[in-house]
Formats: C-alpha cells, structure tokens, sequence
C-alpha cells in the first residue's frame, strides 16, 4: 500500500513548468503559517506550491496536542482543512517525507520517489524528541510525545497493559506528558534530572512551589534524579526504570521528554550550514548559507544563535520568510520567550529576563507555599520592569508582559500582591505606551488594537480580533485584549452598552444577581428601582419582560415568588406561548407538546394522545425530541385537551417555555447488547429532575448508554455516555444552524456524582448567561471558557457550590406541573378564550384544509392584505 | 347609558362609527396584556390595559402574518409611546397610531376605548 495520499492536485499552475515552485518540506505548525503567510501575500496564485509532510495528516496544534486527552478528537485539532488547500491550489502529500535534496540540481527526493525541482525551497521540519541513550531505551512500551500517532500508541498501551508510568525529563513537556499520564488512570512518576521542575522556565522558589502543587495531585517526583537504565521483563516489555541513585522504579510504561533537537540531518547532508549544537544556520530573513532555501521554525538556528522552542517565534520566521520571498521586507532577528502555560492545572509563566541575567538587576518576589503560588519579578537600575516568573496565580501576565522594558505606573510589589492583600487585581492597559505588544503570537501592539478602533472602527472585541489578529494564537492575551479595546472605545466615545435593553442599563447576569441577593420577585420593583432613568415607572419592553420573568421563575422558590408562572405579575410578563402554556403557530393556533421522560412511553399513554388528537382533529408529527407534538388547537380548546391529557398522567413538556424541553435516550443495558448502563433509568431521572427548570434558553439533554452514543448526547446542553465505570458528562454541545459538539467535561461518574455536577453546571449558566444563550455560545463567551467552568462547577473555585446545589435543591422541591395547576383554576381558564365579548365564539381566522389524511392550516384565509416580511426578533435571532 | 348605579363594576366599551360597544369588565384585563374582541362586522380588535390603568385598542389582525394575533404581543413603552410586538413575528406597533415602529409604510386600525 502506498503512504503517498495527495489531498489535491494543483490547479493549472501546478502542470505549467515554467511556473516558479515553492516546495516546502514539513506540514507542522510553522510549515501551516508560512501556507497561510503565501497565501495572504497572493504567492500561491503566482506560485507552485509543493508541501511534502511526513505525518499521516496535515497540519495540526501540537501546542494543544495534550487536549486529545480531554475529549478533542484530531480532527478537531486540525490547523488546516481540504478547502484552504484547495482553493489556494496547494498540492499536499500526505505521509510522504523528503529524503534528500540535491542543491545543484535544486531537487528534491520524497520518499515514494516522487522528484520535485524548486526554485525556493523552504525546510520547516520541527524537531524530533531527544532520548538519552540509555540501555533498553527501545523497549516495548517505551514512547516518546510529539505528535497524535505517538498519543494514540501511548493511549492504546496504557489502557491494555499499564497501571504504572513514569516520565523521563520534568521541563514543559515531562509535565504535560505527565497530567495525559495521571488522565489515563496510572500512577505516575516524574523523574528529573536537574534540582528542580521545569528548569529552563522557573527558578529555585518556582520550581518549589510548583513541586509541592504537583505532589499534592498526587504525582511522585522525583528531582536531581537520572534514569540508567530501562528493565525489561521476559517479553521485552517494560517493566521499570533504573535510577542513578542505584534504586529500582517499577512501572509499566516510560515515556521520554528529555528535550528536543532540531530536525537539521536533511541540511546536513546537502551541505548547508548548521550550528555547533544543532539547528539550521539562518539569516535575518531566515535564509540558509544557500540564498535559495530558507528554514522556519523549530528546525532554525535563528541570527541570534538561538534555536526556538516556542510557536510563536516560529510563526514569525514563516512571515518574514514568506514576506522575503514575495520580495518585501521583512526581518527576525531573534523574538521574546514569553511563554504562559497551564501544565497539570497549575498556571506558569515566565517572561523578558526571567532568570535576572542583566547586570545590576534586583528581584521582588511573593511566595506563599499554602496555595503554591510563587511570583517573582526582575527590576532593572532605573525601576523599569525585566522580567519575571509567575506560578500558581498568572493572571498578571498579559499586564505584566506589556510593560517588560518600562517603568510600571505603580510600586513592583503592588504588582505581585495577591488581590485581596490591597493590591490592584491587574493595572489597567491604559498605562501602557503604543509600543507594548500586547499578543505575541501575531506581533500585535497596542497602538495597532488602538488603531482597529479609532481607524478601521470596530466597535467590539470579535472584530478587533478579526481585524488585527490578535488574540487568535495562544489566547493568552484575551484578558487584557477585552480591556484595552472597552477602554479604547469608551474613550473614542462609542458607549459600549451592555444593558439587557432600552429599559434596563444592567446585563442579565447583574439583574440575576439583583434579584437573588436582594430577594426581588418582581418586574416592576426591579424596574422602578434600578431601570435607566427614562424607563422607570414605564411599561418594560418586550425583551426584557420575558428576560425578567425567566429570571423570577428560576430563582422563584428561594426569592419567595410563586412557583407558577401564570401567578399574578408573571403572567403579564411571558411571552405568548408561556402566556398560554402552548406553542403558537403561524395561523394563530397552538401546538401540544405533553412530557415523555426519557422518550419512554406505555401504549396506553399512546393510545390517549392519539384518542385525543383524534377527537379534536389535530395534526399529529413525532418530534426531533422523542416525542409527539399535536397541532392546530385553537386557545379555548387548550383546556380541554390538557384536562384528559393531565387525566391520563401527563404533564406539560415545556415546549413553549426556554426551559429544559427533552432528555433524549437510547435504549441501553436493559436490552442493546451494547449496553454498559441503564440510559433509559438516567435519561428519565433527569429529566424529571429539571422538568419545568425556566433558563437563558432552552436546554437539551440526551443519555447514551454506551460510546456508541445513539442518543446524540454530544450535541446536547449537557449530554451523558454510559462508561463501564459510570457516566461522562459532556456539555455546551448545540444542534440547530451553528452546531457545536459538546466537550467532555468529567468522566467515570456515579449517579451521585452526575447530578450533582449536572446542578451546578446549569444553576451557574443560569446564573450568568445571557438572554437566549445556548450553553454552547455562553461556554464561547465567557472569559476563561471551560476551563473557568470546570474550575467553578468542579472545584468549587468561586465557593459557589453549595448554593448552587441549594437553588436547584428548591427548584425540584417546588417543582409542581403548570397544566394541572391551571385547569384547576377558573380564574386562569377565564383567559383561553378567542374573544373577550364572545367566549363560545372561535376565531374564524383559524382554519384548516386537509392534506395526507390530517389538517394543515388554511393559508388563503391568512394571505388577505397580508404583507410579505421577515422575523424580527424571533428565537433565533439572538 | 346610565351605569348600573348600585355595582362598582367597571365596563370597557369600544368606539364603533356611531356607537359604543360594551366589551367586557375591567377585571377581565391583565395590566400588562392585551385580550382580543369580535366586532359586529366581523373584524377583530386588541384592546391592551397598562400599568398605569390606560387602555388602547388596535385591529387584532397582524399585517405580515395575517393571523389575527396582535392581543397575544407583550407590550411596552420606547421613549414614552406604547406598543405592542407581534408574537409571531415581533413586529412592534404604536398603540396609539397604529402605526409599525419597524416599517414605516405599515399602519393598522386605532380604535377609541373608554371605561365606563
Ligand atoms: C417540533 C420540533 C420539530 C419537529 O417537528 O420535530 C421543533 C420545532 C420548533 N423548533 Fe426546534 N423543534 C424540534 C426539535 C429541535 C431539535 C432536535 C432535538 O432537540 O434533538 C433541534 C436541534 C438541537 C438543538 O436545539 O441544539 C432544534 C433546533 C431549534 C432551534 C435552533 C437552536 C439553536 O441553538 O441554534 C430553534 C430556534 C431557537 O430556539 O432559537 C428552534 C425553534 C423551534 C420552534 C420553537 C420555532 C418557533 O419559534 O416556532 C419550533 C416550534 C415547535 C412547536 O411549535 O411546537 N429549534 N429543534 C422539535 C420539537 C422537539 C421536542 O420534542 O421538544
Ligand atoms: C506536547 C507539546 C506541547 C507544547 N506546548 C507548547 C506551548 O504551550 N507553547 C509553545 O509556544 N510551544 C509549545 N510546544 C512547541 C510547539 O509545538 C512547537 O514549537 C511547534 O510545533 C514548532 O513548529 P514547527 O512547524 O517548527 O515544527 P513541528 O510542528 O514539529 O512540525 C514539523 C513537521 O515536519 C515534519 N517533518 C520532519 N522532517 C520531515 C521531512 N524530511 N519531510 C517531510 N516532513 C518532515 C514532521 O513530521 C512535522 O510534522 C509544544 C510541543 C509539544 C510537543
Ligand atoms: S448507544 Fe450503545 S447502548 Fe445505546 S442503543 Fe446505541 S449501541 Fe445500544
Ligand atoms: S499572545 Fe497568543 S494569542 Fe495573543
């Protein structure tokens, strides 16, 4: 079988030889960039361009490579897609890797034999992971971390064989490499050969502090320690390490991370310079001793006699080597080693001079080893900021990095303060000068962000982004990013309104919050004491009357509101379908939705729906819900119906309200051979747990019970799969017109264990989205994104936990069904009526004619003076 | 028409071309909401109550759906006028002229309301 997979042949360009040929050789990271940078510049129309890539697929993040072990599949990975490639007529092969080039002929040899003669030939083949040469280093079940095939070899071993590992090398990578260990369920071990953690990027008091976090995870590191020799077992496989201290490690599995060397053999061999310790000679615009063949990115020995470990040095030698070739100018020159990093949960940083390397410098250091968190900043003669080194608590980087190479506005010290020791919690980016960059993945300055706003008027974060780029690498510099461009906008005079609406200044989230610790179970009062000033004592609107009403009937039982809707105020509040506890449809009848947990159903319930669909004529569909929808009641026929459908044992299925609607299910253990759990059980248990739970949106739920995952619970609000151990929780999954897939969230959960994540999870989207935000678009918005939920829901990071879990608590208490209380209600029957003056009467308008055997509504009727226009506000606009 | 001098009952009557026809009581309207009515010629009007106790009535007939839908909208005040938004297709109506705060070359009937 051939290895060689052409993802596309070049359009015309590719088949003309006089065309001038590009031919990079790698698809990594950098290979992906300089694509785009040619792109960009138009040289891919101009140009040939040939990539060889060694690796089975195309480019993809190797900087997140460990978060295949959270849930995000390769494909998710990816940097690049068939239509990038495509449209820009690059010709791809796939596993197919250059062998030799040949500088006087200017060819090079790919492995299937495939010859390719280049004009410009850029290399951009990475690194390869050193493994010290220690005996039994090839033994089964030793790996090393680099790319998704040695992931999947690692996975694969582990979950056969392995209970122990252990890592060699303690640096950036050991880390990583160490939490995919601990994720995978082994003991693990680290062993490092130098005094402390991570000794390029930490000093003494960091790498303490970091060890003592890592430890109380549960980790054995082992420091100042050297590995000598692999043990194998009979099998040749693994079965522990030696340790320079002449003691043996048992364990399962090695994998190597002790560093990385630059992939330079093919430069080598044809004669270009490379450095004494490796790395391909480069100039300032990246060019090798041969003018014609360029090197980017981890393979390079930059002009500053530096060979970069980091994305973005290497995205910026794509650009200058792409610039170069389109024949501007451009120069790298050598590139800041700023690096934020989240390893085993613990935030480290380091940035400028970290290890205080300039002459006459001094520190200022903060260490507390209860929380494990170390800050050290290096303070040059004249006051200006050099450096630092921040772990356990970085979330001061962005700030801090921007003002490296100046004299902050306030005292260092104030700088490294915890916030709630009087320090402020991050100084504004309004100190710092133009020149500060402020992303460094794409070299964006500040007075670049300022010019996005002021010049090209963009009027919000999203489209800053879009515009300058920044923000779209690492993501580390989103924090202080949102901050400069409100600030900028506020100063250019562009209020940046969040207000829910004309009526109320505050977002949603605040008049969550207004309502729950003031206690206030009322529009009006909310209204006449903190709307804006001209809306006070007025009517409300239609968008925040709703949004109001929601907030009230999620909080009702802890704000002492009244659990039912219709009560009172809230009844003037809900929008038509809540108003009438039906959905209505486009001719002014209304559609049933009755509660089916689970998608589980007897026949005699069946026969029920279709006795009563059959007596008052509806049109009867299954719904993408897992259960039945009966159409075209008219509003004095809603009472009537709900009392036999209450009468039968149902209840209402919230279709009308942004409540939880379904909880889908497969069928499970019970009777799939599939099965590993009772999907069914689970799926009707949740169900009933949230029914009529009122929310931002509505909510969607699904159980699977095995990874088969016929239920589709990964395109749901909060999704589970069955585990041989429990269940994994997924959420922010979404259908509809952005489909979304849900992250993996927690695995191997009891029952217990589910729900009660489950309730904090949505108690605290509840809590803090917007009006009509789907958990998936909320989980998008807000700042530190899964990683801040998990860090809420699972850790309990805010203290909120406990509440959360009580709110949800008098939510199931209080939870009585709508329909039921409302047909007992004469008052609340008075309203489903057509007309006020002729209760009997039906609403002529309201009319059907047949089709396949059922009724649909009768359009003539509806189309007299009718004009032709769009949806305004409806649901899914916002 | 003399008022029932004995009750406290209140009657919201609607202005037709040379009369007035008695709805319904006041008790029957939500502040807040709006209730639909039938008209002898068969037409239909909303008739809204606010927080403030005032009343409006419109055609009960949304122009861009044709359903006779507009007594089911929320309604609300934008720089002191109130409206009605169309539940279907939340189109926004002035309750006092008629008129569509979202397309200005749509405009629907006003009616007269009193309480008697
Ligand atoms: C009845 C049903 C279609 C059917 O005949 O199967 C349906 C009907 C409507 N859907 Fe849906 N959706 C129905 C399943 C779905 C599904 C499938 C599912 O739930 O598994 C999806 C995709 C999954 C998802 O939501 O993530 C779906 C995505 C939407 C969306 C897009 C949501 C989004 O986040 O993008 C809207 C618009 C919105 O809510 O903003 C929508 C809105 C609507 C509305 C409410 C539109 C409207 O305002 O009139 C429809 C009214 C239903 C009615 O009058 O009874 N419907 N809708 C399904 C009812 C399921 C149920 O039993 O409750
Ligand atoms: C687990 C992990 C975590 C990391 N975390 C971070 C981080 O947080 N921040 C950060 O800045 N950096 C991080 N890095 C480093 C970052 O991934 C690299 O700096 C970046 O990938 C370098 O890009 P590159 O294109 O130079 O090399 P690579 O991405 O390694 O790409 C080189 C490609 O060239 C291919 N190749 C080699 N030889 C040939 C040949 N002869 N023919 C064809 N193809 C060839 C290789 O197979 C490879 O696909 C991390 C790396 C790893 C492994
Ligand atoms: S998800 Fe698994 S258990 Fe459920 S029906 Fe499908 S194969 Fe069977
Ligand atoms: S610094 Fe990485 S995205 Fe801005």
């Amino acid at each position: 079988m051939s290895t060689d997979t052409t993802m596309t042949t070049a359009a015309a360009n590719a088949t003309d030889g006089s065309a001038h040929t590009i031919v990079l050789v790698g698809h990594g990271m950098v290979g992906q960039r300089f694509l785009e940078a040619l792109a960009e510049r138009g040289l891919t129309t101009t140009h040939r361009v040939v990539v060889l890539c060694e690796e089975p697929r195309p480019a993809y993040d190797r900087v997140r490579l460990t978060s295949y072990f959270s849930g995000r599949t390769p494909e998710e990975l990816s940097l690049t897609d068939a239509e990038f490639i495509t449209t820009h007529g690059i010709e791809l092969h796939l596993g197919d890797p250059a062998e030799a080039i040949d500088r006087e002929a200017r060819q090079v040899t790919a492995r299937s034999g495939l010859v390719l003669t280049y004009d410009t030939l850029v290399l951009a083949t990475g690194s390869y992971p050193f493994v010290p040469p220690v005996p039994g280093k090839d033994a089964e079940g030793c790996f090393v971390y680099r790319t998704i095939e040695d992931l999947l070899a690692i996975e694969k071993y582990a979950k056969a064989r392995a209970t122990t590992g252990a890592v060699v090398g303690g640096g950036l990578l050991g880390l990583e490499a160490a939490g995919a260990l601990k994720g995978l369920g082994l003991t693990t071990h680290i062993v490092e050969f130098a005094p402390r953690l991570m000794p390029v990027q930490v000093d003494e008091g960091g790498g303490a502090a970091l060890l003592r976090t890592i430890q109380d995870m549960g980790l054995s590191v082992h420091t100042g320690t050297g590995t000598q020799e692999i043990v194998t077992g009979g099998d040749g496989a693994v079965t522990g390490m030696r340790l320079s201290d002449g003691s043996e490690l048992p364990t399962d599995l090695v994998v190597f991370s002790a560093g990385v060397r630059p992939r330079d053999q093919l430069a080598r061999d044809t004669g270009l310079t490379v450095g004494e310790r490796g790395g391909i000679t480069v100039d300032d615009q990246c060019r090798t001793s041969d003018p014609q063949v360029f090197a980017i990115g981890e393979c390079a020995l930059a002009s500053d006699g530096r060979v970069y470990g980091l994305v973005a040095p290497g995205y910026e030698m794509a650009e200058t080597a792409a610039a170069t070739i389109a024949a501007d100018e451009a120069s790298f020159t050598g590139a800041d080693l700023s690096t934020k990093l989240k390893l085993l949960g613990v935030d480290v940083a380091s940035f400028g001079d970290a290890h205080g390397a300039t002459a006459d410098c001094l520190d200022v250091v903060y260490s507390d080893s209860r929380s494990g968190t170390y800050k050290k900043l290096v303070i040059g003669r004249g006051g200006e900021l050099l450096g630092g080194i921040l772990v356990g608590d970085a979330e001061a980087y962005g700030t801090l990095r921007a003002f490296t190479g100046s004299v902050p506005p306030i005292a260092p010290e104030q700088l490294v303060l915890p916030a709630d020791a009087g320090a402020p919690v991050a100084l504004g980016p309004s100190a710092l000068p133009d020149s500060a960059v402020i992303c460094s993945c794409h070299n964006v300055t500040k007075g670049t962000i300022r010019g996005a706003v002021t010049e090209h008027s963009c009027t919000t974060v999203p489209e800053v982004k879009k515009c300058t780029k920044a923000g779209t690498g690492c993501g580390s510099c989103v924090k202080v990013l949102d901050r400069l461009v409100n600030e900028e906008l506020s100063a250019s005079g562009v209020e940046v309104d969040h207000g829910l609406c004309g009526c109320f200044s505050q977002t949603r989230e605040e008049l969550y919050e207004i309502a729950l610790a003031l206690r206030i179970p009322s529009f009006q009062v909310l209204l006449d004491r903190y709307g804006r000033e001209g809306a006070r004592g007025g009517e409300g609107c239609e968008v925040c009357k709703p949004a109001v009403a929601s907030i009230i009937a999620s909080l009702a039982p802890t704000i002492g509101a009244s659990g039912y809707v219709l009560d009172g105020e809230q009844a003037a509040l809900q929008d038509t379908n809540d108003h009438f506890l039906a959905n209505l449809q486009k001719n002014g009848s209304y559609s049933i939705v009755p509660r089916v947990p689970g998608g589980e159903i007897t026949p005699e319930k069946l026969i029920v729906i279709g006795e009563v669909a059959r007596d008052f004529g509806l049109y009867t569909k299954i719904t993408g819900g897992q259960r039945i929808d009966l159409f075209g009641a008219r509003v004095e026929q809603l009472p009537l119906i709900w009392a036999r459908l209450v009468d039968a044992g149902f209840e209402s299925g919230h279709a009308y309200g942004k409540a939880l609607r379904t909880v889908k299910s497969c069928v499970g253990r019970t009777w799939c051979r599939y099965g590993v759990q009772d999907s069914v059980r689970m799926a009707i248990d949740l169900e009933l747990r949230y029914r009529g739970l009122r929310s931002p949106h509505k909510l969607k739920s699904a159980v699977s019970g095995c990874a088969r995952e016929c239920a589709e619970a990964q395109s749901k609000d909060f999704g589970v799969i069955a585990t041989a151990g429990g269940w994994n929780l997924y959420v922010g999954g979404n259908g509809g017109a952005t489909p979304r897939h849900a992250d993996l969230f927690a695995q191997d959960l009891s029952d217990a264990e589910l729900v009660r994540l489950i309730d904090r999870f949505l108690m605290f989207y509840i809590r803090t989205a917007d009006r009509l935000e789907r958990t998936s678009t909320w989980l998008e918005r807000i700042p530190g994104g899964l990683d801040h939920v998990r860090e809420v829901v699972v850790e309990d990071s805010l203290g909120i936990c406990e509440e959360l879990e009580s709110l949800m608590a008098a939510h199931v208490a209080a939870y009585r069904d709508e329909w039921a209380e409302t047909i007992n209600d004469p008052e609340k029957l008075a309203r489903f009526v057509s007309f006020v003056n002729a209760p009997d009467t039906p609403d002529p308008v309201v009319g059907f004619v047949p089709e396949r055997d059922q009724i649909k509504p009768d359009l003539p009727l509806l189309s007299i003076g009718r004009r032709p226009s769009q949806a305004l506000e409806g649901s899914a606009q916002r | 028409m003399t008022p029932a001098p004995e009750t406290t009952t209140l009657t919201v009557q609607l202005r037709l071309t040379d009369s007035w026809l008695a709805l319904c009581d006041l008790s029957a309207l939500t502040p807040g909401r709006g209730v639909a009515a039938l008209l002898p010629d068969g037409g239909q009007a909303a008739v809204f109550l606010d927080r403030a106790g005032r009343m409006y009535a419109i055609d009960n007939r949304d122009p861009f759906s044709g359903a006779a839908v507009l007594s089911r909208g929320l309604i609300g005040s934008h720089q002191g006028r109130p409206f009605v938004a169309s539940p279907l297709l939340k189109q926004r109506f002035d309750l006092e002229s008629g008129r569509c705060l979202d397309d200005e070359t749509v405009r629907v009937t006003t009616y007269e309301v009193r309480i008697t």
